[in-house]
């Protein structure tokens, strides 16, 4: 997965990250699939493997790469980014070596064989606000990417 | 004899920090905007990864609510994100987020 991850950011041809990060995620779903979480483990691989990736790949090939391909790949702020993100990553490490550990040594139990029927239950019955927000969510950016996209408004 | 492979909630955290680091590294150096909005989902599957974990440590299922939500706005960012840029292009001819420097002073 971090193999995946890291040549999403270091490949010079888009299509090549676009398939990279695939990887990534069908890793990260096997990972849920350890988490006992697979109702997460099928909406990564159908919704984020699926569907985000091929409106990537759709993009990629409608905006030009042949020109891009050539260019310079790295922003010329990319010292400061590194920078920055060494820093972040510093602070990572700080916490990890300075924190107690407060987590349990072992997971509790999950119930696992209605683990779907779980989430639906929460999904609709606890979480229902958020739900609908959701699907409001979703229809507004179904109509501004129609407006982004359209050529005359 | 201990198990030798007893991965813990930690472990999940690590990996999870590394694959933010390396979408945060993509965000900030990257020239690309296709790849920017790649690293910007590795950024958010690192937190579903976080999320699912301690869902997993608590035992409970809102963990797992809360990354279908996050999986939901990745969707829809992904959609809003991608009809920009083809505005972006068809106006500009070009794909490099360091020309978008209308607002520069």
């Amino acid at each position: 997965m971090l193999i995946g991850g890291i040549m999403v950011i270091t490949r010079k041809n888009p299509v090549h990250s676009a398939l990279a990060l695939i990887i990534a995620l069908l890793a990260q779903a096997s990972i849920y699939l350890m988490l006992y979480a697979p109702f997460v483990a099928g909406v990564q691989i159908i919704l984020y493997a699926g569907g985000i990736m091929v409106l990537f790949l759709f993009v990629i090939m409608l905006v030009s790469i042949d020109r891009s391909i050539r260019e310079r790949q790295f922003n010329s702020q990319w010292v400061v980014g590194m920078i920055a993100a060494t820093a972040l990553g510093g602070l990572f490490i700080a916490v990890y070596m300075k924190g107690t550990s407060v987590f349990p040594e072992h997971a509790l139990s999950t119930i696992e064989n209605d683990n779907t029927q779980q989430v639906a239950t929460m999904l609709y019955g606890q979480y229902m606000f958020p739900f609908e927000i959701a699907s409001l969510l979703l229809l507004v950016a179904i109509i501004g990417a129609v407006v982004m996209a359209k050529k005359r408004i | 004899m201990e198990p030798l492979l007893h991965i813990t909630t930690t472990h999940y955290l690590v990996l999870g920090a590394a694959l933010f680091l390396l979408g945060v590294i993509g965000v900030l150096t990257r020239r690309n905007v296709v790849i920017v909005l790649m690293s910007i989902e590795l950024i958010l599957n690192a937190v579903n990864l976080n999320l699912v974990a301690f869902s997993r440590m608590w035992g409970g299922l809102h963990g797992q609510i809360f990354a279908i939500f996050v999986i939901t706005d990745a969707a829809a960012e992904a959609a809003v994100g991608l009809g920009i840029l083809i505005a972006f292009f068809r106006n500009k001819e070009t794909v490099n987020i360091d020309e978008v420097n209308l607002l520069k002073w």
